[in-house]
């Protein structure tokens, strides 16, 4: 990318900001809905990362599938589950939480000092593809990852009908036992299971 | 691209901080949403150490990128049956909360 090393570096740094800030407050917001919001900034982000690096069609993959698809279900679940409820308490949650915590550290301190210490053999700039990366990925997708390609397709259907069999409700257009019709609302009622038998 | 500007080991960092928040949200969320959104956050990271690598160490295969388009794919099905599985849960147990979720718990 063409841009000076100045902006480059401003620009990495705002981006990874947002992508820290964004995602400790998607784990920690109590609203699950900001956190879905947040969520959508950090794919944002993450693809504006993308951009520095190069890779303008993954970056516009990226926008559409995980902001524009991913995003946006996960809101519609949110929306379909949305009910108030008061969280029982659990026995041990500080201990549980300590423990979690110290985990994650020291895989944060291991990977960080891998990342430092280890010697990457990074490439001559010269060699470097630049922005023909998108034409490069196409010859790739068509031509030795065409298998990959085309297995992707194949999970992507069984993902379809997988998730439509999963949610279907198999609710009647009238009951078997009394012949009135049945109402179907989309909308999920707050005080009883939709898989009940209706008696 | 100038390699001098930003280093490797930036963009290396970065992930890793991600995928460290990724686990922690997964380990203690008791929103299910919330558990499925962390996962989201664990393969971003991933694929930021993939595009990384794939603009500093193999720049011109780059083949990183082809290998973040097929997670990119793999986190769109994956979250696509995940929330279809959290729909059909909520309708069996009228909750979102990962605790009551123990019915193969011994």
């Amino acid at each position: 990318m063409s841009i000076a090393v100045t902006t480059q570096l401003i620009c990495f740094s705002i981006l990874s900001l947002i992508i820290i800030v964004g995602s400790l407050g998607v784990v920690l917001l109590e609203s699950i809905v900001y956190s879905a919001f947040l969520l959508g900034g950090v794919f944002m982000s993450v693809a504006g990362l993308y951009l520095l690096l190069n890779a303008s069609f993954v970056a516009a993959a990226q926008v559409l599938v995980y902001v524009g698809a991913i995003n946006v279900l996960i809101l519609f679940a949110i929306m379909l589950v949305n009910k108030k409820e008061d969280l029982k308490p659990i026995k041990y949650l500080n201990s549980r939480k300590l423990i979690s915590s110290t985990i994650c550290i020291t895989l944060l301190s291991l990977l960080v000092r891998v990342d430092l210490t280890d010697t990457w053999i990074i490439a001559d700039p010269k060699l470097s593809i630049g922005e023909e990366s998108t034409i490069r990925l196409g010859e790739h997708l068509f031509s030795d990852y065409l298998l990959p390609f085309e297995v992707a397709s194949v999970l992507l259907l069984m993902a379809m009908i997988g998730a439509i069999v999963l949610a279907r409700r198999d609710v009647l257009s009238e009951d078997i036992s009394t012949g009135l019709p049945v109402d179907q609302e989309l909308i999920e009622k707050s005080d009883k299971p939709l898989l009940t038998q209706k008696k | 691209m100038n390699v001098d500007s930003i280093p490797l080991q930036a963009f290396l960092i970065v992930s890793s901080i991600l995928f460290c928040i990724g686990i922690w949200g997964l380990l203690n969320s008791r929103n299910a949403v919330r558990v499925l959104m962390s996962i989201e956050l664990m393969l971003n990271a991933v694929n930021l150490n993939l595009m990384a690598f794939s603009s500093y160490i193999d720049n011109n295969l780059i083949q990183g990128q082809v290998f973040a388009i097929f997670v990119i794919t793999v986190a769109a099905a994956e979250a696509a049956v995940g929330l279809a599985i959290l729909l059909s849960l909520y309708r069996n147990r009228v909750t979102v909360d990962m605790e009551s979720f123990n019915l193969l718990k011994w």
